[in-house]
């Protein structure tokens, strides 16, 4: 190892989706040396694929509205186990984040008015839930994260940003403080190993919807960032907590925008009912996520489901016109002629639930500081390390996310975490050198796999994860299935363990990443599993049968799921709101 | 049982590059090729090719089907198929890493040639700039290109030149920010487009617009491009 290969960096950001594009550039910016190691060319990120726009108050279409009223909606919509501090941070500083991304290009659809267009989402409304639905969503059609990426990663492009594309993050580098000094990557392209040695390193690897069967998540949303946390032994809060998007295609998987039901949309059953009046006679096709998932599983569960199989239900989008579709939700009806063989101006589109997003992941403050829990039970900051994304938990979104509000918490942490940095960088941060022993510690996990013999194909055992996943820790939840899904996670693990790696070449050898990815694929779902089955309550989107309600007295906490006990711990919502008195716990309708 | 043909070169194994063939059961059911692809890495995991977001929005999957460029996860059988026989080459006209996987270097850096970010010098108001709908449908056809490079890489033009035609693709960029009302730097932009090579290699061919997984038109826009620039020299 002593001639391994070693690049030096001021910041790296582990990802170059939105939230690490964002950080990246304000460091950047800044004219700290600044590197990003995406495993994708960064254009090809998941954020790619957000759909109806990024949630934030700038008073376009109420010029009355309230960051306040957004606040309280987020608050609502984590089941109150979001931390209020960081949503209102998140709420507050949001209309500042996106003017400035409308300023470096966004194309955002437009009112007669020559502002930003926004869209009513589930969940939003005004006047502390008392004004009726908002409309706060801030829209480019229905590409709104196609639109984001690409002008963050112009931006970047603007300020010489270092982009190491088709690099694979392999493990993180620990010195003998613990602190984090780096990562081991790969270049796939050569199969080089190098050792990038950072000042902060920020993970903004994403999610990590395939260690579910049925996901509206691409397939490098592997959890490479929660894996490598894990494997380093750092703690990853509130990852029981999954959402499943209402309007998966069935079948497919694809998604389809919430802002769908937001331009007027709504969901059928086989009698062609309009359920959704039952379960939220108020927001009806707009309620949380959450709620809406559960109501079409019921219709689903109690016969009412569409289709031979009666295993879906339908998305009515025809009633709305040719015209609004083409304009509004052009993207929406090129997906669903594709994958659901369904024209929208015509037809309903078959949607099922469908897991889309990790609410929960590794634990930071407003900074993108990344935390561990001490014995006592204090935060404790991981010294050079960050993240912000969907791989971190801040947390905004508690147990449930409202949408729209994954891009926010994109470009405003990811902006925030850049801050921070920059400002430690000029006050001047001195982490010790790593060891030898450090880096081959971190390289372990990738000399097992190169020096496999044997065992079985990752796409086999990844399949077999997927499946336990779904039918053990969907939708609903129940204590003694999911034991039965951990008691074959056990039996999984070895295998997982002892996956294939025949092809040794170097060249583009994707086999290799496969492999690499499945390691955390497992840890993701094993850490989702256990915190699933501890917390024995119904909040947010983790639905229980056997502990149907909310228990405030027992579960109005954060989970910490600790890697090497693999157990969980308990850790304080914050409720510490700088401009008013906190919001207490409601029982949440819709 | 489909046919299928793939073009096969990893550098560290093989001399020269082969079709491999393979045959996949696909129950008759009308898929798409990527699934195919995703089925052929299940049995012979040593066969490398990109994808991500398997809906035709991330532009990893890029590759030569049956003749044609496209996305393979958005192309059916049924749209590709030909005597019970599928061929998946990687997109022509750029140098092969391995496999389906090709080296994007060239195409990268004609986009980057053209600037490809909002410029405007003005200080920016305490909220967004204002643009008009009318102003922003300009930008549809223009924005929504994926950087897939299915149509650089069926450009004549840009195989002859690819280090001096910024292609396709690029092209439809640089119309993005001359077409958009918040850009100032049109002048800078013309100028830097303004030589024998970057805009008028194009021979109107219109491969792109016929590869084009999104249903963009880069002629089109080149043609606009080619009209700002003879207004300015006038």
């Amino acid at each position: 190892m002593a001639n391994m290969k070693t690049m030096s960096f001021d910041a790296v950001i582990v990802g170059g989706g939105g939230s690490g594009m964002r950080a990246a550039l304000q460091l950047a910016e800044s004219g700290y040396k600044t590197a990003v190691i995406t495993k994708v060319f960064p254009t090809r990120s998941h954020t790619v694929s957000a759909q109806g726009g990024i949630t934030c108050a700038i008073a376009s279409d109420d010029p009355n509205d309230q960051w306040q009223w957004h606040m309280y909606d987020t608050i609502k919509g984590s089941d109150y186990i979001g931390d209020q501090e960081a949503i209102e941070y998140m709420c507050q500083t949001g209309p500042e984040a996106i003017f400035e991304l409308e300023h470096m290009g966004l194309p955002f659809s437009r009112t007669a008015e020559g502002r930003i267009y926004q869209r009513p989402f589930g969940g939003q409304s005004k006047d502390f839930g008392k004004g009726g639905q908002a409309a706060r969503t801030c829209a480019a059609a229905d590409r709104t994260g196609h639109a984001l990426l690409h002008t963050l990663y112009q931006g970047n492009l603007k300020s010489k940003t270092t982009f190491l594309n088709e690099w694979y993050a392999v493990d993180i580098v620990k010195n003998e403080d613990n602190a984090v000094v780096g990562v081991v990557a790969i270049d796939i392209e050569t199969g080089e190993t190098v050792f990038v040695k950072s000042k902060a390193t920020v993970f903004a690897t994403g999610g990590a919807g395939r260690i579910y069967a049925s996901t509206t998540n691409a397939h490098i949303c592997t959890g490479d960032g929660v894996g490598m946390a894990l494997r380093a032994g750092f703690p990853v809060q509130d990852i029981e907590m999954w959402q499943f998007h209402p309007t998966g295609i069935h079948g497919a998987g694809t998604l389809v925008t919430e802002g769908c039901r937001g331009e007027g949309g709504y969901l059928i059953n086989k009698d062609g009912e309009r359920f959704m009046e039952r379960y939220a006679p108020n927001a009806k096709d707009l309620a949380g996520r959450d709620v809406v998932a559960r109501s079409m599983v019921l219709e689903i569960l109690e016969g009412r489901g569409c289709g031979p199989d009666g295993d879906h239900v339908y998305l009515k989008l025809d009633h709305l016109g040719e015209e609004t579709l083409n304009a509004k939700l052009p993207g929406i009806l090129e997906l669903s002629r594709t994958f659901a063989h369904a024209d929208p101006i015509v037809e309903p589109i078959p949607v099922v639930p469908t897991c889309h997003y990790m609410m929960g992941g590794i634990p930071t403050n407003v900074d993108g500081q990344a935390l561990t829990i001490d014995k006592e039970g204090n935060d404790q900051v991981i010294e050079g390390f960050y993240a912000c994304g969907e791989a971190a938990c801040v947390s905004v979104h508690g147990a449930n996310r409202l949408g729209g509000n994954s891009l926010l918490d994109l470009v405003v942490f990811g902006r925030a975490s850049g801050m921070f940095i920059e400002k430690q960088l000029r006050e001047g941060i001195n982490l010790k050198e790593a060891s030898e022993a450090d880096i081959e510690r971190a390289m372990s996990g990738l000399n097992r796999i190169n020096n496999s013999e044997g065992g079985e194909k990752a796409s086999v055992l990844r399949a077999e994860l997927q499946t336990i996943m779904q039918n053990y820790f969907g939708v609903f939840r129940r204590g003694d299935f999911m034991q039965q899904g951990i008691e074959k996670l056990n039996e999984l693990r070895p295998r997982i363990e002892n996956v294939a790696l025949e092809d040794k070449s170097n060249a583009f050898n994707t086999a290799r990443i496969e492999a690499l990815e499945l390691q955390n694929l497992f840890a993701t779902a094993e850490a989702t599993a256990i915190a699933a089955e501890g917390r024995t309550e119904s909040r947010g989107a983790h639905a229980r049968e056997d502990f149907q309600e909310r228990d405030d007295e027992n579960w109005l906490c954060h989970s910490v799921y600790f890697p090497e006990s693999k157990t969980i711990g308990k850790r304080g919502v914050n409720f510490n709101l700088k401009t008013r008195e906190a919001f207490e716990p409601q029982i949440r309708t819709y | 049982m489909l046919n299928v043909s793939i073009y096969r070169y990893n550098p560290d194994v093989d001399a020269e590059p082969y079709m491999q063939d393979y045959k996949v059961d696909t129950q008759g059911k009308d898929v798409m090729v990527l699934d195919v692809l995703e089925k052929l890495k299940t049995e012979d995991p040593t066969l490398s090719f990109r994808r991500s977001c398997r809906e035709g929005v991330c532009g990893s999957d890029g590759v030569n089907i049956s003749g044609k460029n496209g996305l393979a996860c958005i192309t059916p059988l049924s749209a590709a198929v030909k005597g019970n026989k599928l061929v998946i080459r990687p997109l022509p006209g750029l140098p092969v890493i391995r496999d389906l996987v090709i080296d994007m270097t060239q195409f990268y850096a004609q986009y980057e040639k053209i600037q490809p970010y909002m410029i405007n010098d003005s200080p920016a108001p305490a909220i967004e700039r204002l643009q008009s709908p009318e102003e922003r449908a300009k930008l549809d056809g223009l924005y929504e290109c994926i950087l897939c490079a299915c149509c650089s890489t069926a450009c004549p033009s840009f195989w002859w030149n690819p280090e001096k035609f910024i292609g396709p693709s690029g092209l439809l960029q640089a119309y993005r920010f001359l077409a958009d009302s918040r850009d100032t730097a049109t002048e800078e932009r013309l100028a830097n487009l303004d030589d024998p090579f970057s805009v008028f290699r194009c021979h109107g061919i219109m491969n792109c617009v016929q590869v084009c997984p999104k249903g963009l038109n880069p002629t089109k826009a080149i043609g606009h491009i080619r009209n700002m620039l003879i207004r300015s020299a006038t």
